[in-house]
């Protein structure tokens, strides 16, 4: 896509000085950004650091404290996301806010519905939203309750919602963080056709590689401030980070691999392994071992059946085939308390769903599954409590004012870590967890993810389910790749680069044709 | 997924089901259980009770509640009686005006003052019940035989009741909105997830607000029915209304929680209930049992409260199915 050179477009937005407090605390203190027409721009910046905050301060849903907002020349102020929806402006917030009780043809047509004689037509509705997910190749039954559907074809169904409403300004935090690199592909498409339709695009995510393959230019906040912003092309990826934390460029250079060295020798005998687990049509036969200290990577697409075989692993749901076995005894349970009891924690993709209760403290959250073992006589141990908290807060850098801070209010990303503290704080022998890093910043995620070894090596297994290839091929130990529920392929992590893996996601096997279980 | 849609059916339709299997056993069992009398009495009777249930069912949609329905059905069946003399209109806007603003002044407590709906709907129960004795004086109000307007709640389109007619319409009027148009979907949004809905860009305070002023206005119109179907304003009529319409719309299908009902079959809801009543009579009359009003009072209540937990538990099947 060629691009005039700057200026040519005009301005289509700009947010100048924007601040806004919560309870007294800044969230925002001098923030702005500008956008023009047709442009496609990164909003980039730590967990915290306040993005969430300034879109939905554009969008009404919150009120600014002091600053400006022009849209189109004009002043905009706007009270509701309603008003901003009407005025062109559309979004897909970090959370995934749908309804998932209602029908998926409501969920992308509210707002916008099509009459015929004044009443509703639920013919035409039903083909608008069929129309809106054919673009981004997904086929399924619009009359379905959404809840029915996994998380990437629910933000999926959030994209088409917002593209529906033929905006002036689409604007999508975090988008790709719950999609696998085929549906970003897809997506990304579909951002270019907006953008020759002159529609601009306001993008926030943290893989950082993404924003070179679709932005122009890119704003960097730093808690609450706008520290910079630039025209893609013009900074480097190293900058970019160092911009983010707040740090200089050599200071960040050394942070690259993340996981930190792999020690064979600390892995273990075979502590948990499947053979031929089958659930419908979902998982139909997936085998594999987990060792002691061993990290087990689970690649594959979206529908590869690597979620439902966790959640069979975790009792969440029945096996209709297949044996387990835990600790060398056969292990088949009924129910998730089963698999906890077996020394098993289970850290989910749908934070939101299953996760997080948003309206109790960090520390509540932090230690809800570990109360019976920090209580004496059935009352709390407040002092080991706190000791517990606070060494996850530390550890896991989680930005909140502290332990009693509501996780509601939480950023989406300080929301994930509390979700992945409370399953560390259990000490289990074996963690499963489903996309560990999502909507993790690029230097927490070194982090958690050092801190996964550290774990591994002290003898946890950890079975790691990610869309982000990178993330399986450095951090696993071994990958096993599915496919349309099977398992099609196991490398071990030395003999494994993103082309095996990649071929055998979509193919059935590796190029190498390694070892086939 | 198909257990899911099972126990969804079942959700759903599950009423039809047991209004059928009532039904029939009542039939078997009482000679004049079908008779016409009777099935025009017990749709005559219970149509006040079918608006009530429809202002409940679409409060209840949302994800709120209105306690007030009776104590409003009161204060509307005394306003319509005052007004009742200058003619059917003049009492009919009365009793409805008086359900209206009840059901404003609920929607504004919700929707403005931010107020928990079972709080503010409490409070307005208590004000409305107090004003109905205050407008009757402390005793019923008769109303006026003259003017025509006992019509309203004893007349006949050829052989069908009125009042029984006027709650057919509501309930299309009803089905048609919840089915059919903007705010309906919205209605069933919001319960499904308010915060979502706001963000979605849907006028939640609004909506929320219209469903309040409708419930009031419903209750206001059974009010109507009540004062022109017994003849007299009664201001301490419409105890447990409530608990009679918050079971019908459960037993209807519709989630407590909200973000999933119908309409028809809260309807269905209320036949099932009233039906149910309605054979407890005849159980009375036929000697083999025999029962104060006071036990058939007990009866009702355990009836509403084994409904509602049943629905309780499918619910959690439902959501956890999904
Ligand atoms: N409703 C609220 N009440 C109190 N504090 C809040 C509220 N919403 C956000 N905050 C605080 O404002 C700050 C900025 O949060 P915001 O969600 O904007 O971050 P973010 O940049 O989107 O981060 P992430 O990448 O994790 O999504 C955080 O410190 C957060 O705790
Ligand atoms: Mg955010």
């Amino acid at each position: 896509m060629t691009r005039p050179p700057d200026g040519l477009f005009p301005l289509l937005l700009e947010m100048r000085d924007i601040q806004k407090r919560f309870a007294g605390i800044p969230a925002l203190a001098d923030a702005s950004l500008s956008v023009r027409s047709g442009e496609v721009h990164a909003l980039i910046g730590q967990n915290g650091a306040g993005k969430s905050t300034l879109i939905k301060v554009l969008t009404g849903y919150h009120r600014k404290d002091a600053g400006q907002v022009l849209f189109e020349g004009e002043p905009f102020e706007v009270h509701s996301p309603h008003q901003a929806q009407v005025n062109g402006i559309s979004t897909i917030y970090q959370e995934i806010n749908l309804v998932p009780l209602r029908s998926v043809t409501e969920n992308i047509c509210l707002g916008r519905e099509q009459r015929r004689y004044g009443l509703l037509d639920w013919n035409a509705m039903h083909a608008e939203a069929e129309r809106l997910l054919s673009r981004f190749a997904i086929g399924i039954d619009v009359r379905r309750p959404l809840g029915e559907f996994n998380t990437a074809t629910q933000q999926m169904v959030a994209i088409a919602r917002a593209i529906g409403f033929s905006a002036r300004l689409v604007i999508m935090d975090e988008p790709t963080s719950s999609l696998d690199e085929r549906e970003v592909g897809v997506l990304f498409s579909v951002i270019h056709q907006l953008k020759a339709e002159g529609v601009s695009v306001i993008f926030v995510s943290h893989k950082l590689d993404e924003l070179y393959e679709v932005c122009d230019q890119v704003t960097i906040m730093r808690d609450g401030r706008t520290v910079r912003s630039a025209a893609m092309k013009e900074i480097g990826k190293l900058e970019l980070v160092a911009a983010m934390l707040g740090r200089d460029v050599a200071a960040v250079e050394g942070h690259a691999t993340a996981f930190g060295e792999r020690d064979r020798s600390r892995i273990g005998d075979v502590m948990f392994s499947a053979r031929g687990l089958g659930a419908g049509q979902a998982v139909r036969n997936v085998s594999f071992d987990l060792r002691r200290g061993e990290i087990a990577g689970f690649a594959g697409l979206l529908g590869a059946g690597r979620t439902e075989t966790a959640r069979l692993v975790f009792g969440a749901d029945r096996p209709s085939a297949g044996q387990m076995t835990m600790e060398g005894a056969a292990y088949h349970p009924d129910r998730p308390a089963d698999a906890i009891a077996a020394g098993m924690g289970f850290c989910t993709e749908d934070r939101k769903g299953e996760g997080i209760v948003p309206e109790m403290t960090v520390a509540e959250n932090l230690t809800l599954a570990l109360l019976p073992k920090i209580s004496r006589n059935g009352v709390l141990d407040d002092s080991r409590q706190r000791e517990i908290v606070e060494r996850f807060i530390r550890e896991l850098g989680i930005k909140c004012s502290g332990p009693n801070q509501k996780v509601r209010e939480l950023s989406g990303g300080n929301q994930q870590k509390v979700l992945l503290a409370r399953w560390l704080a259990m000490n289990p022998k074996l963690l499963i967890l489903d996309e560990p890093t999502r909507g993790i910043d690029v230097g927490a995620k070194g982090e958690i993810q050092r801190l996964i070894r550290r774990l591994a090596d002290q003898g946890l297994g950890v079975l790691m389910i990610s869309s982000e290839l990178e993330e399986v091929i450095e951090g696993a130990d071994r990958i096993f790749v599915l496919r349309d529920g099977v398992s099609v392929t196991e490398l071990e992590a030395e003999a494994a680069n993103e082309e095996k893996v990649l071929t055998a996601m979509a193919h059935g096997t590796s190029a190498s044709s390694e070892v086939t279980t | 997924m198909n257990r899911a849609r099972l126990v969804r059916i079942i959700g759903t339709y599950g009423v039809l089901i047991a209004l059928a299997a009532l039904i029939l056993f009542g039939f078997l069992r009482y000679d004049r259980f079908l008779s016409f009398y009777n099935v025009m009495t017990l749709l005559r009777y219970n149509s006040m009770f079918a608006l009530v249930a429809l202002g409940m069912c679409f409060v209840i949609m949302t994800g709120g509640i209105d306690l007030s329905v009776g104590s409003v059905a009161a204060l509307g069946s005394v306003a319509s009686a005052l007004a009742s003399p200058y003619g059917i209109v003049p009492g009919l806007a009365a009793g409805i005006g008086a359900g209206l603003a009840a059901g404003l002044i609920n929607a504004t407590l919700v929707t403005r003052a931010n107020l928990m709906p079972f709080i503010a709907t409490l409070a307005t129960m208590q004000a409305a019940s107090g004003s109905a004795l205050l407008l009757a004086g402390n005793q019923t109000v008769s109303v006026s035989y003259e003017s025509g307007f006992t019509a309203i709640g004893q007349g006949n389109f050829w052989t069908f009741p009125i009042p029984a007619a006027i709650a057919v319409v509501a309930y299309l009027i009803g089905s048609l909105v919840l089915n059919y148009t903007g705010t309906g979907r919205a209605v069933l949004a919001i319960g499904g997830g308010e915060d979502a809905s706001r963000l979605m860009g849907l006028r939640t305070d609004r909506v929320k607000f219209l469903v309040y002023v409708a419930s009031g206005g419903l209750a206001g119109l059974a009010g109507v029915i009540l004062a022109s179907q017994f003849g007299a304003g009664q201001p301490i009529e419409g105890v447990g209304w409530e608990l009679f319409a918050i079971a019908a719309v459960v037993v209807g299908g519709t989630l407590l929680t909200g973000g999933s009902g119908s309409v028809v079959t809260t309807l269905a809801g209320v036949l099932l209930l009233g039906i149910l009543f309605n054979v407890l009579n005849f159980e009375n009359g036929m000697g083999w049992i025999s029962l104060s009003a006071y036990w058939q009072s007990v009866i009702r209540g355990l009836f509403l409260l084994v409904v509602v937990l049943l629905q309780a538990r499918l619910t959690r099947r439902r959501l956890n199915a999904l």
